[in-house]
């Protein structure tokens, strides 16, 4: 594998209004962990689909895993686990059978799948309630379930875009381990997230974006020695004069 | 293309298909009540303005004295709502009856003329008179035609042996005697086959809703991120709907079974019939694609479908039985005119499945619906991707 996961360069991503991403350029080395971090708006999600090839950049190139994500879309799809920020689950049908058909589209072997399945169950804690519709499940259990899916084929970059949105502390605490255990196999992780606890416990660098600008990168603690500041959510502010989660 | 993931997208599909109420009812239950009660509450028929009823004429009579066979053809003519076709031979005119080109098919037999001679030389001696028998045959499918024919043919007969008003007590040797296909069809079996292409065409609205439900709940792009390809997903897609469609015809067939609709017809008609349901889905998947693209929701995608659903289901169903001539006329343009129609001519007009009529309705359902399948997918991928 490449020395760098995830290459942007110099990418912008104009909607018919907006500049939802502003000239970013970025490396994320291969087993890094790495959380964007920024505002609802800022551009986090749209930095995202980029990566992933659901959106092409309106100029600029993106690489991940060594591949053009626009020129070796197939590529890069074989690589990559994709948590979207809205959950989406089939809601008629179970937990395994999302799970399994998931499993499927990766061509998976039944006993990879069976296996990797059942352990990625008990990791999120969802074994108990696996066998029942998703549209029975609450809305972090249906977010524990789009963390697996993304996860099913072992991917070896992956991208979870808010994970952990609304989900209740113990479920978070789960997920956060979890990724740290990821990171340990050797995984990528792109993370975009707005708690800056997560960021600051989580990441081995964040970038924080804002109005689709990426103003600061660096470790999380450097970042907060290099403002003088106690934490990351007083470097936001110190950077841009605003709360991050004002409008939340 | 991956065959696991074709089979994994067609058993979710099929899931959801089983699983949600209201797809349920819509796409299985709706047409079975819809069918039982039409068929059990449907008496008489919906006899419209004098159509015009096309008779095949087999003339076999040899010595054509006094030229009363063709004065019988003339007179059968003039009263408008016969537009009569001479054949050669008998075999054509029953192809082309049995094919629905002609309603009714009638053999003026050897004698005729002499006939009516010998009636007119004594009419007041019935022992005197040659006996003959014109044979009528006609069309099961049409109803309206089985009805209206025989009178008018009988009352142009008449004028024949009666013309002398004071010879009424005269008794007519000249009788309709050969109804090879007599059996009345009930207006109900008459519908029939328009049953299963009804059931079909509201697969348009549930292939509409799917496209555009997944697109709203994400999955579409979900998907997307995986390594399923495009194709992948619209193989699954079209197995699946043939897949449901094939249920629905099986479903629909039993309940029509039920009230009584047993065409006397061998295995290949009705392996044939099921082809052509099967075919014809490809048209609905291509139509629910259609509406998907324009429709920005789902709620907006199951007003939209009616666009599709409605024309497939006036123009070319059992719904619209009596047409008129206009409805005809356009009703040629929508695929499902030419399903039930196949299958009238199958079931009905007990036509072999490899009759021009079966055939040309094949080729025409076959080119169109994947006409409408390639309009689809075309239209669909250009403003979304799969
Ligand atoms: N499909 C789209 N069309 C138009 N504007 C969009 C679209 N997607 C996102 N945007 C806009 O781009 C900006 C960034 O959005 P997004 O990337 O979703 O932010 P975040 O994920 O950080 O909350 C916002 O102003 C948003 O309104
Ligand atoms: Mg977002």
């Amino acid at each position: 594998m490449d020395k760098f996961a995830i290459v942007m360069e110099d990418v912008v991503k104009n909607f018919e209004d907006v500049t939802a991403v502003n000239h970013v350029s970025l490396h994320v080395a291969s087993g890094e962990l790495f959380g964007l971090l920024g505002p609802n708006g800022a551009g986090k999600t749209t930095t995202v689909n980029m990566l992933c090839g659901l959106l092409k950049p309106t100029s600029g190139s993106v690489f991940v895993g060594g591949y053009d994500v626009q020129k070796e879309n197939v590529k890069v799809k074989e690589l990559i686990g994709v948590c979207p920020q809205e959950t989406a689950t089939y809601p008629y049908l179970t937990g395994i059978e999302n799970i399994e058909l998931f499993g499927n589209l990766y061509t998976l072997d039944r006993k990879t799948l069976s296996a990797r399945r059942d352990m990625l169950l008990e990791k999120m804690g969802l074994a108990q309630d696996a066998k029942r519709k998703v549209e029975k499940y609450s809305g972090g259990m249906k977010r524990r379930l789009s963390i697996i899916l993304a996860l099913i084929h072992n991917p070896q970059i992956i991208f979870l875009d808010e994970p952990t949105i609304g989900m209740d502390p113990q479920s978070r605490r789960a997920v956060w381990d979890f990724m740290q255990e990821l990171k340990r196999e050797g995984k990528t992780i792109f993370l975009t997230t707005h708690y800056m606890e997560e960021a600051e416990i989580l990441c081995d660098r964040v970038g924080i974006i804002d109005y689709g600008k990426l103003i600061a990168v660096d470790a999380p603690k450097k970042l907060i020695s290099k403002y003088g500041v106690a934490n990351l959510e007083e470097v936001f502010i110190k950077l841009t004069g605003r709360k991050i989660r004002e409008e939340v | 293309m991956k065959f696991q993931r074709v089979k994994a997208l067609t058993s979710k599909e099929i899931k959801k298909t089983i699983r949600e109420p209201a797809v349920l009812f819509m796409i299985f239950l709706f047409p079975i009540v819809f069918v039982l009660a039409f068929g059990m509450s449907f008496g008489g028929l919906g006899g419209s303005t004098q159509p015009v009823y096309a008779l095949g004429v087999v003339n076999m009579d040899q010595q054509n004295t006094a030229n009363y066979t063709l004065h019988f053809i003339d007179a059968l003519s003039a009263t408008k709502i016969l537009s009569v076709q001479i054949y050669v031979d008998n075999q054509t005119a029953q192809d082309d009856l049995s094919q629905g080109k002609v309603q009714a098919v009638m053999l003026i037999p050897d004698g005729f003329s002499q006939s009516l001679v010998s009636y007119n030389a004594v009419p007041d001696d019935p022992s005197q008179w040659v006996n003959v028998t014109v044979s009528l045959y006609l069309d099961k499918g049409s109803i309206v035609a089985t009805q209206a024919i025989p009178p008018i043919i009988q009352q142009v007969l008449d004028t024949f042996t009666n013309q002398d008003r004071q010879t009424v007590l005269t008794p007519v040797s000249l009788q309709i005697a050969s109804y090879v296909e007599t059996k009345q069809t009930s207006a109900f079996e008459f519908m029939a086959p328009g049953m299963f292409t009804f059931a079909s065409i509201f697969l348009i609205m549930m292939v509409a809703q799917s496209f555009t439900q997944d697109r709203e709940n994400g999955m579409m792009k979900r998907i997307r991120t995986t390594p399923t390809t495009p194709t992948e997903f619209m193989t699954s897609q079209i197995i699946s709907y043939m897949l449901i469609a094939l249920i629905q015809a099986v479903l629909v067939f039993a309940a029509i079974h039920l009230i009584g609709f047993k065409p006397n017809v061998d295995f290949s008609a009705y392996a044939l019939a099921f082809v052509f349901v099967l075919i014809f889905s490809l048209s609905n998947v291509g139509f629910g694609l259609i509406t998907a693209t324009v429709a920005k929701t789902s709620n907006a995608a199951t007003g939209l479908s009616f666009l599709f659903v409605l024309p497939q289901l006036f123009l070319g169903t059992f719904v619209g039985a009596s047409l008129s001539s206009a409805a005809q006329t356009a009703s040629k343009f929508v695929p499902s005119y030419y399903v039930t129609d196949a299958l009238t001519s199958l079931f009905l007009r007990g036509a072999h499945v490899t009759s021009q009529t079966v055939l040309f309705d094949f080729a025409t359902v076959t080119a169109s619906c994947i006409l409408i399948l390639a309009a689809g997918i075309i239209l669909y991928a250009k403003y979304y991707r799969i």
